[in-house]
């Protein structure tokens, strides 16, 4: 299977390389628009902020690639905040792909969140074999407003869309790569769809 | 809901797992890939990696070990130990550390932890303090714990926290290697003070002690050794009976 992560400097691609490889696969970087879009599926990650990640999403030209592709795409964390339309964080206009928006905790829950969340309201073939409740690892403090095209929702200050899918986008707020059991099974999933 | 996570905490030097009690005192407690993988296994929520003996020389032992817990570990992770600039933080990322821990480098340096949270998130900055308590107040301390400075505990705590760290990591030098128990007055004063999860460290000795840390201390993270590493308290074990009490864990 040709599996590329979109390489735009984000964050920490080694250990969403290390879960596909303990899965068997091997997820190549590229930033090549030519080989991003000939590939079988799409990871989109993103560690960081936000309005600087896009900027370099520009710059190679990423931005308007990404909303073009056809096969599957996954965007993890930051990645799928930058599929929504905006976020607050350096009021930055997103992709578009996920029709929501993403906003900041308030100061009433302690921000970031960090740590082991319940996910809920499943919907989709990426959730397949994991169960209402399960445990997926997060670090944000931004989340994307509850909206239609939620495929899990999470509860930290309010419900949120912890998951998003639209056509062939997928986005996970959480990290798969490091959410132990039920995160190699979404990747599992991700990969057959 | 967010659950309350369980750390444990390998101390490495040389490549190996040690614990010391009181800073002191080291003990051998194995293979830190194979105890990590354990872990993991075993429900631990995340994992933390001290380099106690960090020098250039080790530098690259810890950056082997590093790559290796990130090929084979399915649970966030965090590295510490001479840790003193952005070079470093990104050498270790790139091995796939999840998060970093900085201590004295950041309080002789405060600027170091803007620079990290501005480069790579403050989500990946944990800051670790190393505090004592003296005559009613609490200071600050360097170089795992030998070096006293006149820094007050809470201010330091305000400071990292509008610097952008992501996290604290506090270890009360009073209760480390005690086995009685948490900070968890201190503990539940920084939690008031500042609006980032923090991690309770030093004094576990009981599974009571995680359940008072987190209701009394109002932590987010609990950390310990040596319980873990000697098997004396069993991770599964610790969940379940937190969870009796009302304390959400992920099981």
């Amino acid at each position: 299977m040709d599996l590329k992560i979109v390489n735009y400097g984000a964050g920490n691609i080694k250990s969403i390389q290390f879960a596909f490889q303990r899965l068997g696969y091997e997820a190549i970087l590229s930033d090549n628009p030519d080989e991003i879009i000939k590939a079988d599926k799409v990871i989109f990650p993103g560690v960081g902020e936000a309005s600087s990640a896009m900027k370099k999403l520009k710059q190679s030209g990423l931005d308007a690639l990404i909303p073009k592709l056809e096969q599957p795409v996954l965007g993890i964390c930051l990645g799928m905040q930058l599929m929504c339309n905006c976020t607050e964080e350096g009021d930055t206009k997103g992709l578009g792909i996920f029709n929501t928006n993403v906003k900041r905790f308030s100061n009433n829950v302690k921000v970031p969140q960090m740590g082991w969340n319940t996910v809920r309201s499943l919907k989709s073939n990426l959730f397949k074999n994991i169960s209402e409740g399960d445990y997926m690892y997060l670090v944000h403090s931004f989340y994307a407003e509850n909206c239609e095209e939620s495929i899990a929702t999470s509860d930290y200050e309010l419900e949120y869309a912890s998951a998003l899918q639209k056509d062939n986008f997928y986005g996970v707020q959480f990290h798969p790569e490091k959410s132990s059991k039920a995160g190699e099974q979404l990747l599992k999933n991700f990969l057959e769809l | 809901m967010l659950t309350k996570r369980i750390v444990p905490c390998l101390d490495i030097k040389n490549g190996r797992t040690v614990k010391g009690v009181n800073f002191v005192d080291l003990r051998d407690a194995g293979d830190p890939v194979i105890l990590a993988k354990q872990y993991a296994d075993l429900g631990a929520d995340e994992l933390v990696f001290l380099d106690i003996a960090a020098t250039l020389e080790n530098r690259k032992t810890m950056h082997d070990m590093v790559l290796k817990v990130a090929e084979q570990v399915n649970i966030p992770f965090t590295v510490g130990g001479g840790i003193s600039s952005v070079e470093d933080v990104d050498a270790l990322l790139h091995c796939g550390a999840d998060k970093v821990s900085i201590n004295s480098s950041a309080v002789k340096r405060p600027e170091l932890i803007n620079e990290l949270s501005n480069k790579f998130g403050s989500q990946c900055v944990v800051v670790a303090i190393d505090a004592k308590q003296i005559d009613g107040e609490w200071f600050v301390h360097l170089a795992g714990g030998t070096i006293p400075t006149d820094i007050k505990l809470f201010d330091w705590a305000i400071e990292v926290e509008q610097r952008g760290a992501g996290e604290i990591l506090f270890t009360s030098m009073n209760h480390d290697g005690t086995k009685a128990g948490f900070a968890n007055e201190a503990l539940a004063k920084l939690s008031e003070l500042v609006n980032i999860p923090i991690i309770a460290s030093g004094g576990a000795g009981t599974i009571q002690h995680f359940a008072d840390t987190f209701i009394d201390g109002k932590a987010d993270a609990a950390l310990a050794a040596s319980v873990f590493h000697f098997g004396e308290i069993p991770i599964l074990e610790l969940k379940k009976e937190l969870k009796k009490q009302g304390i959400p864990v992920r099981l």
